[in-house]
């Protein structure tokens, strides 16, 4: 059953520099349960898709599509219905853990209050299931650190915090924005494995966002590679790695360091992402693209069977 | 926080000791005394005079013997240019009046300001903030020696609703031009100050994190974003609250409030050395008790620094 259906959505921000299109025309399905990567480079827009559907975008966006989660569509829904949504439903996981707990309020106090406000709990009963979600997200001795701050905690730490907050009131749909890129390496590997393990046992869709494509290969179902604010290609995770239909997505892994190669040189896409101050009229990625015959520069890609892309596969280095 | 508490409150005394020794050196270092005048005394007749306030000893024996009076009177010596008076005597009587319209400013300041600044930073870039910033401004560039004489211009010559001056033992009347005159400007900057660290705030990730937990607006403001946007306003507070009720010297005359800048001008001009001693006292004991009130309600804000304590 399909949870989640973003369908024709752009996003743009007004700014001293004129309009920025940071999201040009993206329309995907998310199926109860299912896992998906949302993947690009920083600009690509896959941040604001995320902020789109909790309905925080910043106030100079403008916004046109649709977004329906379970039948309702959130870009008409008033705001208090919005406020009802938002962590009982679908719950953001912010990507700097650093920043994204209030450095005045006790740990119990800021999971407490989202059951409070959902549940209606009791300070007793938010007490509890704070101390639950904390044991879930296996913070050692969570009794006695639920009156701590914040700052008392290490980084891997607040990101468990973070993901408890997310799950506190179970939502059905959980969107990670990056939620290891602000972590160590080892940290990284325990916080998506814990994810990963709470995924399978509440059975929430999760949407996760990120520019590291090691961390989506173990961990989600299907992926969807933006650029430009645009999807360049999308299907299910093996196919991707295996076999990649888009040049974007090619130069990609093989910008991914692979040890067992021996062969220690960094490929970098060469090139710098794309302006989006104007109304995109070609494939955005034509520019830097090794494939690229004077048609990619002439008109939009269609998007069809999974890539946006006119060259056939056949054809791409 | 206990322990810091009584290790500020001990740390009091070396620091009294040094300001008291230093302060009384730097006036004797000025050139001319209480008791000189255009027309000299014959100096049988000074002889007297300084035999009497003790000043024909040693400095450094003039200076224990005020230091032991203190410890053990409780006593700041006689005002060496008001008859009869002793410093004692001033600061109970100009100190109350002081201390009232100052705290009144201060409140003033803190109940306009900083609801002011909210309500700006909340209905950012609209008309509301627009009037607001402008007046704040307004407000702020005006010295108190110009809105005061517009206060009474306006409130006691053109409409005889409040007396342009004295005290009559602090009923309100009195006390709410000076109290006025006083804050103005500082009230213009809490409010200036409160909607700028406020608007930080607001855009601060973690109230993002609140907004994404699905609070109403009103509960993000109060719960989460008014603590840390406080914050600045209450370090701006610490020293304008001691000048505040320390007393504007202008204030005091203008007013004719009897209160007790006046004490320390004419004690500067007539070289009353006890004088100007005891009110430095006062002023430093004032402002140590302040800056611990302070870094106390800091603490209790801020579990960062408490947990520092």
């Amino acid at each position: 059953m399909t949870l989640l259906s973003v369908q024709n959505l752009r996003i743009r921000f007004r700014t001293g520099d004129g309009l920025v299109h940071a999201v040009n025309d993206v329309s995907f399905d998310m199926a109860e349960g299912q896992k998906l990567a949302l993947v690009g480079e920083s600009g690509s827009g896959k941040s604001q898709i995320a902020l789109a559907i909790m309905g925080l975008l910043a106030k100079n966006a403008e916004i046109d599509g649709q977004i329906r989660f379970d039948e309702r569509d959130l870009l008409t829904l008033p705001a208090a219905q919005m406020n009802a949504l938002r962590a009982a439903q679908i719950a953001l996981i912010f990507q700097d853990p650093m920043s994204s707990l209030n450095p005045y309020m006790t740990i119990e106090r800021q999971l407490g209050e989202v059951v409070e406000l959902h549940e209606g709990a009791s300070r007793a009963e938010a007490r509890k299931r704070a101390l639950e979600v904390m044991d879930a997200v296996r913070i050692p001795d969570a009794r006695n650190r639920l009156r701590a701050y914040p700052h008392e905690f290490s980084g891997g730490m607040r990101q468990r915090i973070v993901i408890a907050m997310a799950l506190i009131c179970r939502p059905r749909l959980i969107l990670a924005d990056e939620p290891t890129t602000a972590l160590d390496v080892t940290v990284q590997a325990q916080i998506m494995a814990l994810l990963d393990e709470i995924q399978r046992d509440m059975g929430t869709s999760v949407l996760l966002i990120t520019h590291d494509l090691g961390v989506v290969a173990g961990f989600c179902d299907d992926t969807m590679v933006l650029y430009g604010g645009r999807v360049m290609e999308a299907a299910p995770t093996p196919a991707i790695f295996d076999a990649p239909g888009h040049p974007y997505t090619r130069g990609l892994l093989r910008a991914v360091p692979r040890i067992t190669e021996g062969d220690v040189t960094l490929s970098a896409i060469p090139g710098s992402p794309p302006n989006q101050t104007a109304a995109p009229r070609a494939c955005p990625f034509a520019p830097r693209c090794v494939d690229a015959i004077p048609a990619c520069h002439d008109g939009l890609p269609e998007f069809r069977e999974g890539r946006a892309c006119i060259r056939p596969v056949e054809e791409l280095t | 926080m206990f322990n810091y508490t009584l290790r500020r409150l001990l740390t009091v005394i070396p620091t009294l000791l040094v300001l008291i020794v230093f302060s009384f050196y730097l006036m004797r270092l000025a050139p001319g005394g209480p008791f000189t005048s255009e027309k000299p005394l014959p100096p049988a007749v000074m002889q007297n005079v300084l035999e009497r306030y003790g000043m024909d000893q040693p400095l450094y024996v003039q200076l224990w013997t005020y230091i032991k009076n203190i410890v053990f009177h409780f006593d700041f010596g006689p005002s060496f240019a008001q008859k009869d008076r002793t410093v004692n005597d001033v600061i109970a009587q100009g100190f109350p009046v002081t201390l009232t319209y100052g705290f009144w400013s201060a409140v003033f300041v803190l109940v306009l300001g900083i609801p002011l600044g909210i309500i700006a930073a909340l209905r950012h870039n609209s008309i509301w903030d627009y009037t607001m910033t402008g007046l704040a401004i307004f407000s702020q560039i005006f010295p108190n020696f110009v809105l005061a004489p517009i206060l009474v211009l306006l409130f006691t010559l053109s409409w005889g609703l409040l007396p342009g001056g004295g005290w009559n033992g602090g009923q309100w009347e009195y006390i709410v031009m000076p109290a006025i005159a006083l804050g103005t400007s500082y009230m213009a900057g809490v409010a200036r100050l409160t909607r700028g660290s406020m608007l930080e705030v607001l855009n601060a990730p973690f109230i993002q994190t609140a907004r994404a937990k699905g609070l109403p607006e009103r509960v993000i403001i109060w719960r989460h974003a008014l603590k840390p946007a406080l914050l600045p306003t209450l370090t701006y507070m610490g020293p304008v609250f001691v000048y505040m009720i320390t007393g504007s010297v202008f204030i005091d005359v203008f007013f004719s409030t009897g209160g007790i800048g006046q004490d320390f001008i004419d004690g500067a001009y007539s070289r009353d050395y006890s004088m100007l001693l005891g009110l430095a006292i006062l002023y430093s004991l004032l402002t140590f008790a302040l800056n611990l009130m302070l870094d106390l309600l800091y603490a209790w804000i801020d579990p960062k620094v408490r947990s520092s304590l």
